[in-house]
């Protein structure tokens, strides 16, 4: 039979046992591919990317824009404000960003050093910061980025004075949105000469790293902690606590006891380079509801704008945002968003991928360390694909695309900054985004929870 | 000359500030600390081979970050004294509190009294030398470097250790996960002999000692194992 044909009568067959067989809701074949994997390897799953579960977002709101009792601004006429001031609280030198979108904290083990200086590279062409990540702060990343957040994690791998006084600003990492609660984790395939030599640690270990910082256990004695970073960068650096969400509401008031400047706030949808996909599909709560929360209580405490808010999870567009934005953050963060930006499950792969068993926009094993796109690996000859000059143009174009949108939605709404954006120029899709979000469903003045329909 | 400082007079910030003048200058200047009363963060951070006396017991973190500086604080220490130190050594006349040479990355931290739990907790090469015992959890995820034990050890002592060494003298409560008893060589002897000598300790005999370190099982990920984590 000739291939056209049979290829023909293939798909016939193929389209005819689908619509004969019926897939079990509860059993669907990634279930029983899941189960088939447990039962074959007796470890549970471990990967990248973050919680691919639907939850509710920034997509189930919508700005109402301006019409007779608002007034717009005219595109690119009219000036949109963009500006964002970090550490106002505290610092002597806070951060000045020109943007309101920062690169978020990933380390230097799970991505690679070019893939660490791309993301510097492209942060500093838009005018933002990025930060560093558990396993301390590599050459590449501090010469090519101008403004670099260092983090104090847990483990404190690579942690040292002398960094700790080159950074612009420290972020005591308290969770992550993918695992509150859970610690680091770089499986040995990742864990180089360089890797091992900058944590201490030997080479090809699986380093899984402590969930809880060693020298402090609560909000009282992190504000001591704090109290000593900034007596050794002699109150010059901002310095951030970033919380995964969960109990946010509280998590952010203590925060603010503890002495924050800025408080850096991960909802659920947030990436991770490795995590136990148990951990990332059921811990935390989404960053629409955590949000919400976080503003409440800055309010509460009359610290709003003053402890700058900063979100992060699940960010993907200028419509998020800005819908951020209006929520009352004072800015954003992207991490997957940003490897995307840079290559990663890019198309080209394709090849590539099919031959790790995976496809471009599903490939998640980061951990493996055998990335074809060069960002999530260690592998000297992966790479050296990759290029940190052309990662760092395409990452600035993406940031840029993200301004612009934010700008565009601002102006819709009549606003000259971007923080003008407020609550009330937002509605919901979905009864439960009204509740979690606490802006009005559309069409109605109901908030669940809060008023009668 | 030495350089006095009184904390009844200036504050923490002053006291850092002038400390820290020095970073970065060979010269080994000797400032006394007065009425350090349990205050936090006192002389963190220092980058200079400084010779730092403080009079009186201290609170969180002192010391912290220490490169250079030999500091000896006449008193107790509270918690995470010498956390994340460099180089230089730490000397406490008393006992510390918890995490004491948390994270270390280098050095030599001499406690004459007690240190409470995780002493040496995440430790990244300092050595550690405590006069009397440690409470439980020491060493938990120790890296590198070593903690000598004159006295007795908590439970759970060097628990997910990874290529730290550990000398106790005295009885171990238990061992945590994955560490376990190694036996004395030479080698070892003579190390430990030196940092007796440079700890300062009187009347102990490496030969007294027993020697801990990681069974190197957790290294891994092995679901036989599974029981372990």
């Amino acid at each position: 039979m000739p291939t056209k044909r049979r290829r023909k009568r293939e798909m016939l067959e193929a389209a005819e046992l689908q619509s004969r067989l019926r897939e079990s809701a509860t059993f669907p074949r990634a279930v029983i591919a899941e189960i088939q994997r447990a039962a074959r390897t007796g470890i549970y799953d471990i990967r990248g990317f973050g919680a691919k579960r639907s939850v509710p977002n920034f997509d189930d709101l919508l700005f109402l824009g301006a019409s007779m009792s608002r007034y717009p601004l005219e595109g690119y006429r009219e000036r949109c404000d963009t500006r964002v001031t970090l550490g106002t609280r505290y610092a002597k030198k806070p951060i000045e960003l020109k943007i309101p979108i920062t690169i978020a904290g990933m380390s230097f083990g799970a991505l690679s050093a070019p893939a660490k200086e791309a993301l510097g590279r492209g942060a500093s062409i838009a005018g933002t910061s990025t930060t560093t990540g558990d396993g301390g702060m590599t050459r590449e990343e501090r010469e090519h980025s101008k403004l670099l957040v260092y983090q104090v994690l847990p483990s404190r791998y690579g942690l040292n004075p002398d960094d700790l006084r080159r950074a612009d600003a420290i972020e005591v990492v308290v969770g992550q949105g993918a695992k509150p609660g859970g610690g680091g984790m770089l499986m040995g395939q990742k864990i180089s000469a360089r890797v091992a030599a900058m944590r201490d640690l030997p080479a090809g270990i699986d380093q899984r790293s402590a969930c809880r910082h060693p020298d402090w256990t609560g909000p009282d004695d992190l504000k001591i902690k704090i109290q000593e970073l900034r007596e050794i960068t002699a109150w010059e650096k901002p310095i951030y606590i970033k919380i995964g969400a969960a109990r946010t509401y509280y998590d952010t008031a203590l925060a603010v006891k503890a002495g924050a400047d800025v408080i850096v706030l991960d909802g659920m949808q947030g990436g991770s380079a490795a995590t136990q996909d148990v951990f990332m599909e059921h811990v935390g709560i989404p960053t629409l509801p955590a949000l919400r929360q976080a503003v409440e209580a800055l309010q509460e405490l009359d610290m709003h704008r003053k402890v700058q808010l900063v979100v992060s999870g699940g960010i993907r567009s200028g419509a998020d945002v800005a819908k951020a934005l209006a929520m009352g953050a004072d800015a954003v963060s992207i991490g997957v968003a940003a490897l995307i930006a840079l290559g990663d499950n890019s198309p080209d792969l394709e090849d590539e991928y099919r031959r790790l068993g995976s496809s471009a926009g599903y490939y998640d094993d980061w951990h493996e360390g055998r990335d074809p796109s060069g960002i999530s690996t260690q592998d000297v000859a992966l790479a050296a694909r990759f290029d940190p000059v052309l990662g760092g143009r395409r990452l600035a174009n993406y940031l840029r695309v993200l301004t612009l949108e934010t700008q565009t939605l601002a102006r819709a709404n009549g606003k000259s900054h971007v923080h003008n954006l407020e609550p009330e120029d937002l509605v919901a899709l979905t009864i439960e985004a009204a509740a979690m979000a606490k802006v009005p469903l559309a069409g109605t003045d109901w908030i669940p929870g809060h008023s009668k329909f | 000359m030495v350089h006095q400082f009184d904390l009844a007079l200036g504050s923490t910030r002053e006291l850092n500030h002038a400390l820290q003048m020095f970073n970065g200058s060979p010269e080994a200047a000797s400032w006394l600390i007065k009425n350090a009363n349990g205050l936090h963060n006192l002389a963190v951070g220092i980058d200079a081979p400084l010779l730092v006396d403080i009079d009186g017991h201290v609170g969180y973190y002192c010391a912290g970050m220490n490169k250079y500086a030999r500091v000896t604080v006449r008193g107790n220490a509270g918690p995470g004294v010498a956390e994340n130190m460099m180089s230089g050594i730490v000397r406490v006349t008393g006992s510390a509190s918890q995490s004491a040479g948390a994270t270390a990355h280098g050095g030599l931290l001499i406690i004459e009294g007690n240190a409470s739990s995780r002493c040496g907790i995440s430790m990244k090469g300092v050595d550690i030398v405590v006069h009397g015992g440690v409470g439980h959890m020491s060493a938990f995820m120790a890296q590198s470097g070593r903690l000598v034990v004159c006295g007795d050890a908590g439970d759970a002592l060097g628990d997910s250790l990874y290529e730290a060494r550990i000398y106790v003298r005295g009885n171990v409560a238990g061992l945590g996960a994955d560490c376990v008893e190694k036996t004395m060589k030479d080698k070892h002897k003579i190390e430990l002999d030196n940092l007796l000598v440079e700890a300062g300790v009187n009347g102990a005999d490496a030969a007294e000692f027993r020697r801990f370190g990681s069974a190197r099982e957790l290294y891994n990920f092995n679901v036989d194992n599974a029981d372990a984590y």
